[in-house]
């Protein structure tokens, strides 16, 4: 417990003291600048015509592939921090289980690959 | 009596030390930030033959705080059609993350305010927060730019955070420790940038897309996204964003200096290399990988955006896959891990 509690507190206080001055900042323009909002400098920005409608459109669905692939490669990278860790004592047996996994791994890669799902044009 | 002079001794004066080493940080972090955004005009002038900034103060060193102050005088205008709290609180998260790092990072031996067992996993896990922040700001501001600024951002950090993530890897395969001091204990021999070089310049290339950096600046395009994610901010808001790019640079530089570049340790462990305290070595590294940033940013031509992300996806992602195969290999092969 008192462990946990002198290697991860500060960097709660770093969170707090990090936060607090990131507030303060936001609040100086409030205090000290003018304000004088009107109706043209509120609005979205735009090039020389009022935004036609809400700007939470559509997008493009390869944006969503990029995340859904992430994900999968993401999670392969946290399997391999603890092997990368600990190959040193697992041995020959733990080295050929990753490389298998791997190995599974980019047959997807590959699939994915092959059936476009990289492609920008 | 006795009992709230122990909770003085207990609590408050190392809650006072925490404090101060964490101002102790904070400060030259922010100071440090004034200077880069200087010496980034004042390369860049150089390269292209201009003076720079050279009004303001000596050599116009104080042309960054100028512009501050002066942005910090002005109105933040909130637009009228965005999420007024979300569009407030979306700077303040990516100014936080990007200091929040400094805290597991070690300057010299002892010098570090939270060892950490597991500090690179820390360091990787709030370089991947920062998307939040930039997603938030996009989504927020509710006009089309910044929309679409937030999502290439988004799309270019997380392809590249993968290749991060192996070439850290390697690293690790190289240490047997996830603690930053080991990390660069381990490199008294040898720095990792010389048997794991093609891994140091991918590492760095990656720090530059995920720093947004040029040539990989896609998410602030001028030319055709006006200025990306922070289109609609203005004063404060706005210089929280600027002061967060510019520490999660100096922050990926100390990251690809303790990786590779052997944190703290002088080039040749002989007389008078090693008169020289460690933390100057780290900041003089440090200082010469930013350096490479505004060179590569005064030399390069900017990405498109499908060839920024076959890069990441096509040739980064499967060379660095291919390199924790090969180092795990070699390591196992030769029996030379660590224990």
């Amino acid at each position: 417990m008192s462990f946990i509690l002198s290697e991860y507190l500060p960097i709660l206080i770093f969170i707090f003291i990090g936060f607090g001055m990131a507030v303060g900042m936001t609040i100086i323009p409030f205090v000290i600048g003018e304000s004088k909002p009107d109706k043209e400098k509120l609005s979205s920005y735009e090039c020389g015509f009022e935004a036609f409608d809400d700007a939470r459109g559509r997008f493009d669905v390869r944006f969503y592939l990029v995340a859904i692939l992430f994900i999968i490669f993401d999670l392969e990278v946290a399997f391999l921090f603890p092997w990368a860790v600990s190959l040193g004592n697992i041995g020959i047996f733990g080295f050929w289980s990753m490389i298998i996994f791997l190995f599974f791994l980019t047959i997807g890669f590959i699939y994915e690959w092959k059936k476009g799902a990289l492609e920008w044009e | 009596m006795d009992n709230s002079l122990s909770l003085i001794n207990d609590l408050i004066i190392p809650g006072l030390i925490i404090v101060a080493q964490i101002l102790a940080i904070i400060i030259p972090v922010l100071l440090s930030v004034a200077f880069l955004v200087y010496a980034e005009r004042k390369v860049l002038a150089l390269i292209q033959l201009r003076k720079g900034p050279n009004i303001v103060g000596p050599f116009g060193l104080f042309q960054s705080f100028a512009d501050a102050l002066k942005l910090l005088a002005k109105e933040n205008i909130i637009p009228n059609r965005s999420n007024k709290i979300i569009f407030l609180i979306a700077p303040m998260i990516t100014m936080v993350l990007s200091l929040i790092g400094w805290a597991v990072i070690p300057f010299a031996p002892g010098w570090v305010i939270s060892d950490i067992n597991v500090g690179i996993m820390y360091l990787f896990a709030v370089s991947s927060l920062g998307v939040y922040g930039i997603i938030m700001a996009g989504w927020a501001s509710n006009s089309q730019y910044p929309f679409l600024g937030a999502l290439r951002s988004a799309a270019q950090m997380v392809s590249y955070e993968v290749s991060i993530g192996f070439v850290i890897i390697t690293v690790l395969l190289c240490v047997g420790s996830l603690n930053l001091t080991k990390v660069v204990e381990a490199q008294s021999t040898v720095w990792f940038a010389i048997p794991l070089l093609p891994m140091f310049i991918i590492f760095f290339i990656c720090a530059l897309a995920e720093t947004n950096r040029l040539p990989f600046d896609l998410p602030e395009d001028e030319a055709s996204l006006v200025a990306g994610f922070s289109t609609e901010y203005s004063s404060a808001s706005f210089v929280l964003f600027f002061l967060a790019e510019y520490a999660s640079m100096i922050l990926m530089s100390a990251m690809t200096v303790i990786l590779f570049l052997g944190g703290w340790l002088p080039p040749f462990d002989i007389a008078p290399f090693n008169y020289i305290p460690s933390v100057f070595w780290f900041m003089l590294k440090i200082t010469f990988i930013l350096f490479l940033f505004l060179w590569v940013r005064g030399t390069f031509p900017r990405y498109r955006y499908d060839q920024l992300m076959r890069l990441g996806w096509k040739v980064f992602l499967p060379l660095s896959l291919f390199w924790v195969v090969v180092t795990a290999g070699f390591l196992v092969m030769f029996d030379l891990l660590p224990t």
